[in-house]
C-alpha cells in the first residue's frame, strides 16, 4: 500500500457567502477535508460607531445601538438606557421598566427563533424550517410596530423610561401571542430534537467546555451549554427581573446540539417572564422628567444585560458635556468568536457551518 | 447580586503580595502599575477569595495625557466583580503587557485596543489589526485622530 501525500489547502470562505450570517471572512486551511487552520478575518462591516457616539448626544446614540446587532435591538437600547441611567443617576418609573422587561423578552424569543432557523439551514433543511421560525417571529415584529412604529431599528427604550406608552391593542396581540408561542416551540421541537440527521450533526459536535467557555471570556446560550449557571438575568439582576420566577435552562456538553437545545428552552422561559409581567404591571408614569440634553456627571460607568447573544454592556465615560466621551461596546458576538479557531481545527468543512452557526453572531454587533 | 469589591481592599491584598503594584483605588476600581498588569492579573485569578476567571472586557480611553486601560473582571464562582485600570503615558510609544496568556478571552480585544487606539500589547501572539485593514492610517478612536467630520 503506498501512502498518497497530501498538500495543505488554503480556502477562503466569505465574506459573501451565505451561511457566513452577514459579512464575514474564514481564511481555512485544510489537510484533505481535516481543518487544520482558522483565521477569522472582520471588519466587512465596521463602521465606526463608538468613535460616531463620541460626536453625537446621549439620545442620539440610541439609534446608533439599534444597528450593532440588528436583530435584537430592543436588547441593545435597554443595555444603553441603562448604562446612560446609571451615569447620570436617573431611574425609570416602575412602568417602564415592565414595559422594557416584556419588550426584551421578546426580543430574546426572536432573535433565538433566528438563530434555529438558520442553524437548520446551515444543517441543509434549507427555507422550510426557516419560515416556521420567520413565521413566528412576524408576529413579535408586529408587537414592536404597535409599541414604536419600526420592526428592525426600534430605538424604543429612552434614558428614564420608554419612548411611549402602549396601546391597548398591543396587549390583546401580546395575549395572541402568548397563547400561540408554546404550541409553536412544541411544533418546532417536534421538529427538529429528535431529528435523526440533526442529531447524528450536532451532537458531540464543536465541544466548548465550561472551562474553555471561562477561559476565553463566552457569555450568553454557549456558556450556559457549557453548562455554567451563569445568566446576568439572576447573577446582577437589573429591571424588575429579581421580582419575577424563572430557570437558567443549561446543556451539559457544550456541543453545538446543547446550544440549539439552551435557546429553546429559554424562549420558554422568556413565555413564562413575559406572563408574569403581564399579570403584575402597574399603571402609571411611563418615562421620568430627564432633560433632552442630558449632562451626567464627569466618570465612568459599566453597565451590562443580558442579551440573547451574551453579555452586553455598555462602557460609558463622561466630561460633563452632553456628548460621551468615550462610549464601548462589550459585543458578546465579538467576544464570542474568540474560541472559533479551537473549535474548529479537526473537523471538516460541513461542520465547520454549523459549528460556526451555532455560536449565533451578527455581523453588527462584531464590527460595530 | 454581584457584590462589587471595594477597591482598597482589592489594592491591599494585591500589594501584599505585590508590593507596589496597585498604586490608587476607590470604590470599585484598583489603579495598577502598566508594568504589573501580568503579574497583577495572575494573582487576582489564582487567589482563593478573588479567583477572577472571567474577563468581561477591557477596553481604553483617551485622556489625551494618557491612555486608560480598564479591565472589568468577574468571578462566576463568588459572584462579584472588580474594575482594574492601568494609566498607560506614552503616546508614540503606548505599551502594556498582554493578559491573553491568563485569559485567552483577552485575544481579539487587545487586538482592537491596538486597532483603534495605537496601545501595544507585549507577549500577544498575533497582534494584528482586526477591524481596519493592515496599512489603515492613523488609530480612529484616538482623541487626535483627523477624520472625516463625525
Amino acid at each position: 500500500m503506498t501512502t498518497v501525500r497530501t498538500e495543505p489547502v488554503t480556502i477562503n470562505l466569505g465574506p459573501q457567502h451565505p451561511s457566513t450570517h452577514g459579512v464575514f471572512r474564514l481564511r481555512v486551511t485544510f489537510d484533505g477535508e481535516i481543518i487544520v487552520d482558522v483565521e477569522p478575518v472582520l471588519g466587512y462591516l465596521h463602521r465606526g460607531s463608538e468613535k460616531l457616539a463620541e460626536g453625537r448626544t446621549y439620545v442620539q446614540v440610541i439609534t446608533l445601538t439599534d444597528r450593532m446587532d440588528y436583530v435584537a435591538s430592543m436588547s441593545n437600547n435597554l443595555a444603553y438606557v441603562r448604562a446612560v441611567e446609571q451615569l447620570a443617576g436617573i431611574e425609570a418609573p416602575e412602568r417602564a421598566q415592565y414595559i422594557r422587561v416584556i419588550s426584551a423578552e421578546l426580543q430574546r424569543i426572536a432573535s433565538h427563533l433566528m438563530a434555529t432557523g438558520f442553524l437548520l439551514n446551515d444543517l441543509g433543511a434549507l427555507a422550510t424550517p426557516l419560515m416556521y421560525c420567520f413565521r413566528e417571529r412576524e408576529r413579535i415584529l408586529d408587537l414592536f410596530e404597535m409599541l414604536c412604529g419600526a420592526r428592525i431599528t426600534l430605538s424604543y427604550m429612552r434614558p428614564g423610561g420608554v419612548f411611549q406608552d402602549t396601546p391597548d391593542d398591543f396587549w390583546v396581540a401580546l395575549d395572541t401571542f402568548l397563547g400561540n408561542m408554546p404550541g409553536y416551540i412544541d411544533e418546532l421541537e417536534a421538529l427538529i430534537s429528535g431529528n435523526e440527521i440533526v442529531l447524528t450533526r450536532t451532537r458531540n459536535v464543536g465541544i466548548l467546555n465550561d472551562e474553555q467557555a471561562i477561559d476565553f471570556s463566552v457569555s450568553g446560550p454557549m456558556l450556559r451549554a457549557a453548562g455554567v449557571e451563569w445568566d446576568l438575568r439572576k447573577a446582577a439582576p437589573y429591571e424588575i427581573y429579581d421580582r419575577l420566577e424563572f430557570d437558567i435552562p443549561i446543556g451539559g456538553l457544550g456541543d453545538t446540539f446543547d446550544r440549539y437545545l439552551v435557546r429553546i428552552q429559554e424562549m420558554r422561559e422568556s413565555i413564562r417572564i413575559i406572563q408574569q409581567c403581564v399579570r403584575d404591571i402597574p399603571s402609571g408614569s411611563i418615562r421620568t422628567k430627564a432633560p433632552f440634553f442630558i449632562r451626567p456627571p464627569k466618570g465612568d460607568t459599566y453597565a451590562a444585560v443580558e442579551s440573547p447573544k451574551g453579555e452586553l454592556g455598555f462602557y460609558l465615560v463622561s466630561d460633563g458635556g452632553i456628548a460621551p466621551y468615550r462610549c464601548h461596546a462589550r459585543a458578546p458576538s465579538f467576544i464570542n468568536i474568540t474560541p472559533l479557531r479551537d473549535m474548529l481545527i479537526g473537523w471538516k468543512m460541513s461542520d465547520l457551518i454549523i459549528i460556526f452557526g451555532s455560536i449565533d453572531i451578527v455581523l453588527g454587533e462584531v464590527d460595530r | 447580586m454581584t457584590r462589587v469589591l471595594a477597591g482598597a481592599d482589592v489594592a491591599r491584598r494585591v500589594n501584599s503580595d505585590l508590593p507596589g503594584a496597585a498604586v490608587r483605588s476607590n470604590d470599585g476600581d484598583v489603579w495598577v502599575e502598566p508594568a504589573s498588569i501580568l503579574s497583577v492579573a495572575r494573582f487576582l485569578k489564582d487567589t482563593p477569595g478573588l479567583e477572577f476567571s472571567f474577563l468581561s472586557s477591557i477596553t481604553a480611553v483617551d485622556y489625551i495625557e494618557y491612555f486608560e486601560l480598564v479591565y472589568h473582571l468577574v468571578s462566576l464562582t463568588l459572584n462579584q466583580s472588580v474594575v482594574v485600570k492601568a494609566k498607560c503615558y506614552s503616546r508614540d510609544e503606548a505599551h502594556v503587557q498582554s493578559v491573553s496568556s491568563v485569559w485567552r478571552g483577552a485575544d481579539f480585544q487587545e487586538r482592537e485596543i491596538w486597532d483603534l487606539f495605537g496601545i501595544r500589547f507585549e507577549g500577544h501572539p498575533n497582534l494584528k489589526r482586526i477591524l481596519l485593514w493592515e496599512g489603515f492610517p492613523g488609530h480612529p478612536l484616538r482623541k487626535d485622530y483627523l477624520g472625516q467630520d463625525i
